[in-house]
């Protein structure tokens, strides 16, 4: 079976629009949360989220009408991830994309439903279809870098881009391609998307405090993660920078409630990335977990971990207080926060901790990142459905 | 305008809990009646759209005191205040 590798990086989202400001915001633990500017916040009940400000992308004018904020997100991290690899395209069948989104071009579906319902008017632009679907972030990345081979969306709620990247991780190991670009994209803080996440209660009014007393629930974010995973063999023979492994996946599913998760079957999940990965407790130096701050999720995760890990398990952290929970998109953002641990030594910490409760993990790196030497690590994504993905990533 | 209350809140849950409203007794504790947490979630809006109120309510803070879930009762005194706030 053939060892997969990260090659590239990108990102986008409300910390940074790249990956060396977004790893400079994790080492700060700095939060990129705030009050929620698009049309309409204010008959919002919930003010805050983790938008991507001042987003001036340098693409394609005449593509513009085609990208809903979806795909521009998705387009321009995909392109930091190639430029970091080296590759400019021309990789035909042997390149492909996965890409995980829980929302696609909700924005779109917003606009057009107020064109018609709201605003009386009798049509809507001829793009809405190709802007709004949930291929259409993977889809352009394909057409604009030649990937002619495996290319597909994922959506799997919270667990999309994680659930995408195990699958990226397949198609090479399985052979189908040489070299897939995988993570997620989302856009889903519009007036319509925030609404329909009031109406659960989960959503935090003040911050995002996982793992900490005083937790008040999640709060969403947008943006994108693109990785290159390339076969190594591959990466090798063209002399390619390699960041790390891609060593493992799993995935599993509770099967019992549509919105409650159960630790049994999150741990199930780890302990199956581990095994994918023939890697020991013992050799994880790091977990981002999916750490949502609902009062459910970090409860269950927590305990999920200690079935796994036992009574001493390795720090664990959640960078959603920084860069707010990006749905379809987080756990690629995740992954890049492990590619910190691993590369660079440094754990990104839980900000906005204020207290440990008793019912949570204890070392959950409060409020400021620490220095560690890592080899492996986990990322946690458990998604409403009760579906749960996690990788397992090594150093190199 | 009590009993107008009482008889919407066990109404609300009765079409929750798939049951006739003459089995929810008017002191039921809602534990009892084995509502679920999205259950819970749809009383709540149920009761805010028919006597446009706001219920402050998140999942992430059940011991919160902004409103008390705990019973039938309850649950009157919650709605029967907020409507009175309201006016």
């Amino acid at each position: 079976m053939r060892r997969v590798v990260i090659t590239g990086i990108g990102t986008v989202n409300s910390l940074a629009q790249d990956v060396p400001g977004t790893f400079a915001a994790f080492a700060e633990g700095r939060c990129g949360i705030g009050p929620l500017t698009f049309r309409d916040a204010d008959r919002l009940t919930i003010r805050i989220g983790a938008e991507v400000r001042h987003w001036t992308p340098t693409l394609d004018p005449s593509r513009m009408p085609l990208y809903d904020r979806v795909t521009q997100y998705a387009l321009v991290a995909g392109a930091e991830a190639m430029a970091m690899a080296g590759l400019e395209g021309g990789l035909g069948v042997r390149g492909g994309v996965i890409l995980g989104t829980a929302a696609g071009g909700i924005g779109t579906w917003e606009d057009s439903y107020r064109a018609v319902f709201a605003e009386g008017k009798s049509r809507v632009s001829p793009l809405v279809v190709p802007r709004l679907m949930h291929n259409a972030p993977a889809s352009h990345l394909s057409i604009i870098y030649g990937l002619q081979g495996p290319v597909l969306s994922v959506s799997s709620a919270c667990a999309s881009a994680n659930h995408a990247m195990g699958l990226a991780l397949q198609q090479i190991r399985a052979g189908a391609a040489d070299v897939m670009l995988t993570g997620g994209s989302e856009a889903m803080l519009c007036f319509g998307g925030v609404k329909a996440w009031e109406g659960l209660r989960v959503l935090a009014p003040d911050a995002c405090r996982p793992f900490s007393l005083g937790r008040k629930g999640m709060v969403i974010g947008d943006g994108a993660g693109v990785l290159v995973f390339e076969a190594e063999d591959h990466a090798r023979a063209r002399g390619a920078t390699i960041l790390a492994e891609v060593a493992g996946f799993g995935m599993t599913a509770d099967a019992g409630d549509i919105v409650a998760p159960d630790p049994e079957g999150a741990a199930r999940a780890m302990q199956a990335a581990l095994a994918d990965a023939v890697m020991a407790t013992g050799d994880v130096g790091y977990v981002n977990a999916h750490g949502t701050g609902t009062l459910a999720n970090d409860r269950s995760e927590s305990a999920a971990i200690l079935q796994v890990f036992g009574p001493a398990p390795p720090p664990v952290t959640s960078t959603k207080a920084m860069h707010g929970h990006a749905i379809g998109a987080t756990g690629a953002v995740e992954a890049i926060a492990c590619l910190l641990a691993l590369t660079k030594g440094i754990l990104p910490p839980t900000i906005c901790h204020q207290a440990a409760d008793p019912d949570c993990l204890l070392d959950v790196v409060p409020n400021v990142a620490r220095a560690a030497q890592v080899t492996a690590t986990l990322s946690n994504a458990f998604a409403f459905g009760g579906l749960n993905a996690v990788l397992a990533f090594r150093a190199i | 305008m009590r009993a107008e209350i009482e008889a919407a809140v066990i109404e609300t849950l009765a079409a929750q809990l798939l049951l006739p409203a003459s089995e929810i007794a008017s002191d039921a504790r809602i534990e009892d009646l084995g509502l679920d947490s999205l259950g819970k979630v749809e009383t709540i809006f149920a009761l805010e759209e028919r006597f446009e109120i706001l219920i402050p309510f998140n999942a992430n803070e059940p011991d919160l005191p902004g409103f008390e879930f705990a019973t039938v009762p309850d649950i009157v005194d919650g709605v029967a205040r907020l409507i009175a706030e309201r006016t």
